[in-house]
C-alpha cells in the first residue's frame, strides 16, 4: 500500500510534538514517553501520579477528536496487515519497550533531545530493527 | 491547572500525530520499507519534533525546577547495556510487525478503529508479561 510523502504535514505534527515535549518538561518536569505514560498507568500507588498520565492519555486519544472538528474527517488509519500481525506486534513491542525503557517518544524524541547516549543506542537499534524486520516481511517472505 | 494543563499537552501530542501522518500504520511501515513504497515522512516529523525539543529542553532546563512540579524527573542510568540494545531491537522488530508504536496507537485510540484497541491491549499484555519476567528472573547486577 503505498503512501503519499507529505513532508510539510509531518514537519509541522513533528513540530506540535516537540512542542508537547518541550511544556511537559517545562511545566511538569517529565519525560513525554508514550511508554512510560502507559505503563505508569499500571500501577496504582501513587493517586497523583496516575491523575496527571491519565489526563495526558486523554488528550492524546482526543488528538484525532480535535482534527474531526477542524478537518471534518477522522484521520485515515490504514492497516495492511492483519489482525494477527497487529496482536503479535503489540505483544513483542510491550516485551521490547519495557526492557528498551521507552519507544519512539521517550528514546528517539526526549531523550536525543536531552543527548542521552542511550537512547541514541536504543533509537538506533529499533530503527535497524525495523527497517530488517519490515524487508524480510515484504521482500523475502512477501507478505502484504 | 496540573490536569488541564497535562490534558492540553496530550492534546497537542495527539493533533501531532494525526497532523504527521504517523496515526497511520501504513505510512510509519513505508518508511521502513527502502526497498519498496518508501515513504520519508517519519524522518520530517523526527526533524520537526527535535527543531523543537532541541533549544525547547535547553530552556526548560535554564530554571531550577519545571513550573508545575518541585524537580524534573531525568532516568539517571546511563549505562548502555544488553538489556537497552536487545529491548530496543525487540521493539522495532514488533514495530516492524505491526506498524504501530506506543506513541502513534494511544492517539489512534481516539479513532475507535477496533484494530487499534487489539494493539493497545496486546501492548498492555506485553508491558505485564515483561514486568512479570523482571520481577521473577531481575537482571543481574554487573559492575
Amino acid at each position: 500500500m503505498a503512501t503519499d510523502f507529505t513532508p510539510w504535514a509531518s514537519l509541522a505534527g513533528g513540530a506540535l510534538i516537540g512542542l508537547a515535549a518541550v511544556l511537559l518538561m517545562a511545566l511538569h518536569g517529565r519525560i513525554l514517553g508514550a511508554t512510560g505514560i502507559l505503563g505508569g498507568l499500571l500501577r496504582f500507588d501513587d493517586p497523583a501520579d496516575w491523575s496527571l498520565r491519565a489526563a495526558i492519555m486523554a488528550g492524546m486519544a482526543a488528538g484525532p477528536l480535535a482534527w474531526l472538528i477542524f478537518a471534518g474527517e477522522l484521520p485515515v488509519i490504514g492497516l495492511p496487515v492483519s489482525n494477527t500481525a497487529v496482536i503479535l506486534g503489540g505483544l513483542v513491542v510491550g516485551v521490547g519497550v519495557s526492557y528498551g525503557g521507552g519507544c519512539t517518544s521517550g528514546h528517539g524524541i526526549c531523550g536525543i533531545a536531552r543527548f542521552s547516549r542511550r537512547s541514541v543506542v536504543a533509537t538506533v537499534c529499533f530503527m535497524a530493527t525495523a527497517i530488517a524486520t519490515v524487508f524480510v516481511i515484504r521482500h523475502l517472505l512477501e507478505f502484504a | 491547572m496540573r490536569l488541564i494543563s497535562a490534558f492540553v499537552i496530550g492534546l497537542v501530542f495527539g493533533l501531532g500525530i494525526t497532523i504527521s501522518g504517523m496515526i497511520n500504520p501504513a505510512k510509519v511501515l513505508n518508511f521502513f520499507d527502502i526497498a519498496g513504497t518508501w515513504d520519508p515522512s517519519l524522518a520530517f516529523v523526527m526533524a520537526g519534533a527535535l527543531g523543537i525539543a532541541l533549544p525547547g529542553y535547553r530552556l526548560a532546563f535554564r530554571r531550577q525546577a519545571p513550573a508545575l512540579a518541585p524537580a524534573f524527573q531525568l532516568p539517571d542510568t546511563r549505562v548502555i547495556d544488553r538489556r537497552l540494545v536487545l529491548g530496543s531491537a525487540t521493539f522495532g522488530i514488533g514495530w516492524g510487525i505491526a506498524g504501530f508504536c506506543p506513541g502513534g496507537a494511544l492517539p489512534a485510540l481516539g479513532t475507535g478503529n477496533p484494530s487499534v484497541f487489539l494493539f493497545v491491549a496486546a501492548l498492555i499484555g506485553g508491558l505485564l508479561l515483561a514486568r512479570g519476567l523482571q520481577a521473577r528472573f531481575p537482571a543481574r547486577k554487573t559492575a
